[in-house]
């Protein structure tokens, strides 16, 4: 059994607000997923199967549904933080393969910002009961100092620089630059990222994400309908999903749950690296997408480095395009998840429908991939791979 | 760079970790080892997280290891290090590197461990440079 051409990708939104301050979360929900579904050409009476996670309001599916008035036969809440939605995707395409449903809405929204939330700086009250917050909470571990760990130790240990890491925010601007709805549109060099202020050793501001309220939905059908539908084919290859934890003790920082993530997908889509033409890569922080590149087999784990420097992530300069609507380090960041994102960017791009400075030619073969929660402690990794028909 | 110390908010304690806690307010810092499989593991768990035995046991630490990772959060009203200690049992725990100039820590620096109090509850273990 395989999900390998059981579903397309048939609609896709990025909501265009940046700070949502005149709407409801479950609005920002809902006014996504009309997008998605105009752009598929459906309409939520369409729907019978709905993915969201832990950012929807209430409980989830019942409360989106209720708001929306669908009417479901099949539901399911993975929640892996911002990773959540790549793997939604892919467990959309299992249900459509077995039948449990036909058209899979996924949504994503939220308000940081209009709620004024701290988001990368102040340590985030545990969740009840967590097992591990009695030995981690007192610490004061943040989104950024836990990532900045993981950095530290992938400097120490392979000799990576700040330059390096820099390089992945000067890409990303590159690309920013041509999105009218990106946050940050100025392009920026390696100079100006190390040179802004230090936030967590070794991450500077601009090695972090943009804080944004905003959301996105992705529509998922089977075959017979995405032929029905007048959008680009966009078939779902592949997909991979796996957490990564503290081992017990066993603690290494340098590599991501995309080790297992990513060859699952790449096996299932019957391709390798060097047939992916674009990637979108989560870009919580600059590490989290060396780490990632590498452990995903576009370098060996060390040298991420170097595939990352010289501007080689700028598409149309570099052998490796990504994240051309300017990603999390400079377009958007919803809800602080940045997942769903991700695949509407290499949807984008495998219907040619990316901006025209940012298309990548021939743009046949695409992979997008989550890293939700924290590499300095547990996180899901989601790897999904994505071919145009 | 020598800081006054934020305040540590305090740990929430369960019955099953009680033990930790309670050694911490006498100054020792414990781990749990399994006796079917004899590897030692942190965070303390009753089920041991590489056999799945219920034979886990509290031994107490040396309370001496090496840092593996660490970072100085500087945009926060008072800086502080958070890091990963890897204990000479062969774990890896998360704390914060205290009682030192910040600008000198350094992967690979020998740590001790040393205690202190939480906002309302149990002290917990910190380390410093020995
Ligand atoms: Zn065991």
């Amino acid at each position: 059994m395989t999900i390998k051409g059981k579903a397309y990708i048939a609609g896709i939104f990025e909501h265009p607000t940046r700070k949502a301050d005149t709407q409801s979360l479950a609005q920002l929900h809902a006014e996504s997923a009309i997008g998605a579904l105009a752009d598929a050409g459906l309409t939520k009476d369409d729907v019978d199967g709905y993915f969201c996670a832990g950012d929807a309001p209430g409980l989830g599916p019942l409360s989106m549904a209720d708001y929306m008035g669908l009417k479901l036969r099949h539901m399911d809440t993975t929640e892996t933080g911002g990773s959540s939605y790549v793997i939604h995707v892919a467990h959309a395409a299992e249900a459509i393969a077995l039948g449990k449903c036909n058209v899979a809405l996924i949504t994503l929204a939220g308000r940081p910002r209009a709620e004024g939330m701290a988001t990368g700086t102040v340590p985030r009250a545990p969740v009840a009961a967590s097992p591990d917050a009695p030995f981690e909470y007192p610490f004061g571990p943040t989104v950024v100092n836990q990532y900045a760990m993981a950095a530290m130790r992938h400097m120490y240990q392979y000799g990576t620089t700040s330059a390096q890491l820099a390089w992945i925010k000067v890409a990303a601007s590159h690309h920013a630059q041509h999105n009218p709805h990106a946050l940050l549109r100025e392009v920026v060099t390696v100079e100006e990222v190390i040179s802004s202020p230090m936030i967590s050793d070794p991450l500077h501001r601009l090695d972090c994400c943009v804080i944004t309220d905003g959301g996105g939905a992705i529509v998922v059908v089977k075959p017979e309908i995405a032929k029905s539908l007048k959008r680009p084919l966009v078939k779902v290859l592949g997909a991979g999903e796996a957490p990564k934890h503290q081992m017990g003790g066993k603690i290494d920082l340098t590599y991501s749950g995309a080790v297992w993530s990513g060859p699952a997908a790449f096996a299932e889509a019957g391709v390798t690296p060097s047939d992916i033409k674009y990637v979108s890569i989560y870009d919580s922080f600059t590490i989290t997408v060396l780490i990632t590149l590498e452990d995903l087999g576009f370098a060996a784990k060390g040298q991420g480095g170097k595939l990352v420097a010289d501007g080689n992530l700028i598409s149309g300069v570099g052998k490796l395009p990504f994240n051309t609507d300017g990603g999390g380090l400079c377009n958007n960041h919803p809800a602080n998840r940045g997942g769903l994102t991700k695949v509407v960017e290499a949807v984008r791009q495998l219907r040619g429908e990316a901006h025209p400075k940012v298309q990548v030619r021939n743009c046949d073969v695409a992979l997008a991939h989550g890293t939700g929660g924290s590499l300095g402690t547990r996180h899901g990794s989601a790897t999904v791979i994505m071919g145009r028909e | 760079m020598t800081t006054t110390e934020r305040k540590y908010p305090a740990p929430a304690v369960n019955p099953e970790i009680k033990p930790f806690f309670d050694a911490a307010a006498q100054g020792t810092l414990m781990l749990k080892k399994c006796g079917a499989c004899g590897q030692a593991h942190h965070y303390p768990r009753a089920i041991c997280p590489f056999c799945a035995s219920d034979r886990t046991e509290w031994i107490t630490a040396a309370g001496r290891g090496t840092i593996y990772s660490y970072s100085v959060m500087r945009r926060v009203p008072v800086p502080y290090a958070i890091g990963y200690v890897t204990l000479e049992e062969g774990v890896t725990m998360m704390t914060n590197i205290v009682d030192c100039d910040l600008d000198a820590i350094r992967i690979g620096q020998r740590v001790k461990v040393v205690f202190k109090p939480t906002d309302g509850g149990p002290p917990v273990p910190v380390f410093t440079p020995a």
